[in-house]
């Protein structure tokens, strides 16, 4: 059966971001949150968000770039970064956030390009993975709608 | 007199900078069956609430005014600590400071657990401190605050 295919596929990508670090129990929270009424309160919070990460990162990269680095500013992007990281379980970006947030404070130039680097790459895992369970998700519908 | 709001139901103000946690909170309110407002800064709070962001308030305490601040029947408000401009803690002490809304509990969220920040939240009025990413468990904690509240204002209605 197609359906039952779809979310044994659907379950397995989303044990398997859990496995490596990529999203945290907070996703689980999200998923408890929608329901007939809000179907697709999930869908929406992952487009809101990764609308927002690539603000702040494309932010973060002109900062990093400035001859004189504002880093009071750098933080206060970083921190937005962290807290909707956070809100939607992407733990490993969170992480890569709290990394940023540290080379800053250091003052450490070199640390900060290495950490912007791993939130760039955290950030495109989660969205292509989100993207794909997005995609499954919508597939699943359907089908069930179809029935 | 009928009241404008349905005393049943427990009217939530909800404040954050952050269009994610917007929504979030928005849900885990709704979810538990508070009626919700959602404003991103204090300032738009106080404006929701009808109060300026002058220090004195301009009406005075007996005006048929406030009466229509009741009517909103806001019964907690909950609001992010880190937001630009105005704080969490700014918009809790301006609500302290208010002879109309200083009895309706708020609630302080933060992603950052610093132990001075929490205490001086909860020992300048706030009722909660609750940690980001903020649970659904953390929700129901807020419904004992606004029963409480509630019993208080019905036994001084009956003075």
């Amino acid at each position: 059966m197609a359906i039952a295919a779809l979310k044994t596929q659907r379950r397995n990508l989303v044990q398997s971001m859990f496995d490596e670090g990529v999203l945290d129990n907070q996703f689980n929270q999200l998923q408890d949150l929608q329901d007939s009424s809000n179907p697709n309160f999930v869908e929406e919070v992952i487009s809101l968000f990764c609308n927002d990460a690539e603000r702040i990162i494309t932010e973060l990269n002109r900062y990093l770039n400035d001859q004189n680095v504002d880093f009071s500013k750098l933080d206060s992007y970083v921190h937005q970064l962290k807290g909707s990281s956070s809100s939607i379980g992407a733990y490993r970006l969170k992480l890569a956030c709290v990394n940023l947030r540290q080379a800053s404070e250091e003052r450490n130039m070199e640390e900060c390009a290495g950490a912007f680097n791993s939130i760039r790459r955290e950030y495109y895992v989660v969205r292509s993975k989100l993207q794909v369970l997005i995609q499954l998700e919508r597939h699943i519908v359907n089908l069930e709608n179809q029935q | 007199m009928e009241m404008a709001v349905d005393k049943t139901q427990f009217h939530v103000l909800a404040v954050d900078d952050s269009l994610i946690d917007r929504k979030l909170i928005e849900r885990l309110l709704k979810t538990s069956s508070f009626q919700v407002t959602v404003v991103d800064s204090g300032s738009k709070a106080l404006e929701f609430l009808g109060l300026n962001d002058d220090e004195h308030e301009q009406r005075d305490s007996n005006s048929d005014e406030d009466q229509d601040h009741q009517d909103l029947g806001v019964n907690l408000i909950i609001t992010d600590y880190c937001m630009p401009g105005m704080t969490g803690y700014d918009l809790l002490k301006r609500i302290k400071k208010s002879s109309c809304f200083r009895d309706i509990p708020v609630v302080i969220m933060s992603s950052e657990n610093i132990p001075s920040r929490i205490n001086r939240c909860l020992e300048d009025g706030a009722e909660e401190f609750l940690l980001k990413p903020v649970q659904l468990s953390d929700v129901n904690k807020l419904r004992p605050h606004l029963m409480k509240a509630r019993s208080n204002e019905r036994l001084f209605d009956q003075h």
